[in-house]
């Protein structure tokens, strides 16, 4: 297989003495989806956030596109370029527009021209039903929709690779579909992404590979078809259980 | 009351010297504030990097010209600055730089305030789409901040106004200074006249505050109003 995208190797997280990730393993390959589930405290949060530099990691290693990541602010201004990320909080900035949100960080961070930025973000809008909002503000959007322009926001930076830690966890039920939907459009145009949910369907539907975290460990790389019909551990299963699935 | 002294008001230059006086109050109230107004942003800025050494100055700089009477201050500036640098300073240019230092202080500490007030996930998401910090500031955290920081900051501007009263000291003729000149030429022949004196004080600073003051609960109120729906 060629050589991937993201791995990591070893990768140990402590907040002092407190250990939140512990010898962590896994390769994303280009095109890839991999689904990161586990329980809550699992530390899936953690290892996404860590993955951009959002939190330090003490041990271990982290390669993007065959280079390895020197973990100081300098190197993630330069990665967090390629690695976009959405969370699970509405966090679209309430001073600008829905236009201006999206084009803040591919003309400020990649000196993008503004002319160059601007129809692209108003067809990225109109490709999830957006266009009409561009010169709204957040707080006149629902929950979905600003989730919707948090993904656009996201994908004007062209990333190599996304980060989605629960982004439909806030919505209202009504509001997820959507947003999935967005989601898997996404991973059908290849776009390699790891994806921390709780939407079991939606993880099965999208997912090429699940990781499963138990107590800050991997304890299962496996396809995500095999995850879900025949769960590699008890306490994978269990939690399968959990979610009703 | 022919003989109250309000006459005297307006006999020759009394009145007019009032104005210039209202002048110069006006004028260096507007300065400090701008000055220190930047130089607080500023500062307010470098309050909220995790970098201790940087901490314990700003915070010892906002300290001492808490603790120290503005007056104090203005003494230290007007006799002892020019001495120690060979600098011929005006009585005014004194007090601004004195006035804009002290608001640069309390500025630095609403601004702060303001900063971290705005929701640590904003932060989070700038930096996730690779904002460096000073992009942050500039385009997600002071936008949100400064709406924050403006009821404190227009309160700051009344006290500033009112500080200025301190400019008699250092013989500026501001209003204060010129009022008590006027006082002290004429109580003799009408000891009613400090009434006047004192009465038109007392409503030019209430031109200059009250607006402000009303303003500042105004926008105070919205901002409730608005964070409630």
């Amino acid at each position: 297989m060629a050589e991937a995208l993201l791995s990591v190797r070893h990768l140990e997280k402590a907040y002092q003495k407190n250990v939140i990730l512990t010898d962590i393993n896994f390769d994303v390959h280009k095109g890839e989806v991999v689904a990161l589930l586990g329980r809550s405290g699992s530390g899936k949060s953690t290892l996404i956030r860590t993955l951009n530099g959002l939190e330090p990691f003490q041990k271990g290693e982290l390669r993007f596109a065959g280079e390895v990541v020197q973990p100081k602010a300098a190197t993630w201004l330069q990665l967090r370029q390629k690695i976009g990320m959405v969370f699970q909080s509405y966090d679209l900035f309430p001073n600008l527009t829905v236009l201006d949100n999206i084009c803040l960080a591919p003309t400020k961070v990649a000196k993008r021209a503004r002319a160059e930025v601007e129809p692209e973000a108003q067809s990225l809008l109109a490709s999830v039903g957006l266009a009409e909002f561009a010169d709204r503000y957040p707080r006149q959007l629902s929950g979905g929709q600003k989730q919707r322009v948090a993904i656009v926001r996201a994908l004007a930076m062209h990333p190599e690779m996304m980060l989605f830690d629960e982004v439909t966890a806030s919505l209202d039920p009504e509001m997820v579909r959507g947003v999935l939907d967005m989601m898997v459009d996404l991973a059908k145009q290849d776009m390699t992404m790891i994806v921390v949910t709780h939407e079991m369907n939606f993880a099965r539907q999208v997912a090429d590979r699940v990781l499963f975290l138990d107590d800050g460990t991997i304890t299962a790389d496996t396809p995500a078809e095999a995850f879900f019909t025949a769960p590699p551990t008890a306490s994978a299963k269990e939690f399968l259980a959990s979610m009703n699935f | 009351m022919a003989h109250s002294g309000i006459d005297i008001l307006f006999q020759g230059q009394n009145f007019h010297r009032f104005l210039q006086g209202f002048g110069v109050t006006l004028r260096v109230a507007v300065i400090t504030l701008l000055i220190g107004g930047v130089l607080g942003i500023v500062l307010g800025a470098l309050r909220t990097l995790h970098n201790r050494p940087l901490q314990v100055i700003l915070r010892l700089y906002l300290e001492i010209f808490r603790i120290v009477p503005t007056v104090v201050l203005l003494f230290v500036v007007y006799y002892i600055v020019p001495q120690l640098f060979h600098l011929d300073m005006s009585g005014e240019l004194v007090a601004i730089v004195t006035f804009a230092l002290w608001t640069g202080a309390e500025m630095s500490d609403i601004v702060r305030g303001a900063l971290i007030a705005v929701p640590q996930h904003q932060v989070e998401s700038a930096q996730a789409l690779g904002l460096n910090r000073l992009q942050q500031l500039r385009y997600v955290l002071l936008p949100q901040a400064l709406p924050v920081a403006l009821p404190g900051t227009i309160n700051l501007a009344t006290r500033i106004i009112k500080t200025t009263s301190l400019l008699l000291m250092i013989s500026v003729m501001d209003i204060v200074n010129v009022g008590q000149t006027l006082v002290e030429a004429n109580s003799h022949q009408h000891p009613a006249f400090a009434f006047w004196v004192y009465g038109i004080m007392f409503i030019m600073y209430y031109i200059l505050c009250a607006p402000l003051s009303w303003w500042a609960k105004r926008i105070e109120k919205q901002r409730l109003e608005r964070s409630n729906g």
